[in-house]
């Protein structure tokens, strides 16, 4: 779904420290992201409110589905 | 002896235990759709000894690509009946209650109530966070998955203590501008194929305590690329205080109204000296306290909205608040179908959210 709008499915960026940041950044290259909902996982954890981001690590944006 | 769970009896760790637990178990599916089709077909051929089955909605032509339990001929007839009446047929050692209706706040804790285990197969928000509040408060364990176009999720819900739920991953429920129309989107016949089987696998091994079940993860699938993706999930104590505290609660609450998208705004937007062609509104009753102070809003009562719309309409731009929200929204969309290119706001969590800065 996300994929979609940003016209890839994976992005390899220069490092951003926290997921507010990471947000701001794709809000700028992606403006349509900022009305779509997601939630982020950082290495694989989601996260919860504003975290730091590790350097070199794998981010995943993840939308809420309702499909059935 | 051979019999129609035979080799499935053969799996180690599974045996005439698992079999004797599944047999034992009951399951409430809700929605019978592209989801349910596999989730119920598979839950009864491995002898499931209850399966309750949930669905309001008739079949239409343009199920049929995914929806595998129904064929031309059950066109026009209710889901949940086709597909009991079907399954009986088919499996007559287990039972099937079908409820021919949507499930609601009305229904939802009496519905759920006397099952062992909940499957999700609903096809949109205001139900998915509906049956999710519902299991929580009832701390029913609640196979979730949901798909979009060629992606699904996965994942299961309060398995015991410290077990999360879907709020810990999406606590709000996205607006319906927030989210593509799955109506108009489309999907892979086969995707609801895929995702629903996995749905079906893990209430298996939940009810028959087999393996390791998707508890605190969630398994994402993604059907271009054949890949799936696991993430790892733990308990956000911020995303309850979205939830209703309690049954009670939770019968008051009205999922269609959060997702619809109606303009809201919060206090801070609000500006301190409000201009004269705005009008902010308090729509509460005069018994409910504490009145705001700094700016002095129009009391207009929600139950007496109506009769002051052609009051209201003289301003531009309106804000309606309320003890906690809700009423404001629905202030909102009566306010919209009279008067839709007017601007107006509801204040976002009303007189609470003010308290609490």
């Amino acid at each position: 779904m996300i994929a979609e709008e940003i016209g890839q499915s994976e992005l390899v960026l220069d490092q951003l420290d926290s997921t507010e940041l990471l947000k701001e950044y794709l809000f700028g290259q992606f403006p349509k992201l900022q009305s779509m909902k997601f939630s982020i996982a950082i290495n694989q954890q989601l996260a919860q409110g504003d975290e730091k981001i590790p350097e070199g690590a794998e981010i995943a944006l993840l939308p809420p589905f309702s499909g059935g | 002896m051979s019999d129609r769970f035979e080799r499935q009896r053969l799996v180690p760790d599974f045996g005439i235990d698992g079999q004797e637990k599944l047999r034992n178990s009951s399951v409430l599916v809700i929605g019978a759709g592209g989801l349910g089709s596999p989730i119920l077909l598979y839950l009864a051929a491995m002898g499931v000894g209850h399966i309750g089955i949930v669905d309001g909605d008739q079949v239409s032509i343009s199920n049929l690509n995914r929806q595998v339990l129904y064929g031309v001929q059950d066109v026009g007839k209710n889901k949940a009946e086709v597909a009991a009446n079907f399954l009986r047929a088919q499996y007559p050692d287990c039972s099937f209650t079908e409820i021919l209706s949507f499930i609601s706040v009305e229904n939802v804790v009496e519905l759920i109530e006397p099952y062992d285990l909940v499957i999700d197969g609903s096809d949109n928000f205001p139900t998915r966070y509906l049956v999710n509040d519902a299991c929580v408060l009832l701390k029913k364990p609640l196979v979730f998955g949901a798909i979009y176009q060629h992606e699904g999720q996965v994942s299961v819900f309060n398995l015991g203590i410290d077990s999360c739920n879907y709020r810990d991953i999406f606590p709000n429920p996205p607006k319906a501008d927030e989210v593509p129309n799955c109506s108009v989107t489309g999907v892979i016949g086969v995707l609801p194929g895929v995702i629903g089987n996995l749905m079906a696998m893990e209430a298996v091994k939940v009810l028959a305590d087999f393996g390791s079940p998707l508890k605190n993860r969630v398994l994402f699938y993604q059907a271009k690329s054949a890949s799936f993706y696991e993430i790892k999930i733990s308990p956000n104590p911020s995303a309850y205080s979205l939830m209703p505290k309690n049954l009670e609660e939770l019968s008051k609450t009205d999922y269609e109204l959060v997702c619809e998208g109606l303009p809201e705004i919060s206090w801070e937007e609000i500006p301190s000296q409000i201009p004269s062609n705005v009008l902010l509104v308090d729509l509460r009753e005069p018994d409910e306290l504490p009145k705001l102070e700094n700016w002095s809003p129009a009391l207009i009562p929600f139950s007496q909205l109506e009769e002051n719309f052609d009051l209201i309409n003289k301003r531009d731009l309106i804000y309606f608040f309320c003890q906690s929200g809700v009423r404001s929204l629905k202030a909102v969309r009566l306010w919209q179908k009279d008067f839709p290119q007017k601007s107006v706001f509801s204040i976002r969590g009303g007189m609470k959210a003010m308290l609490k800065n």
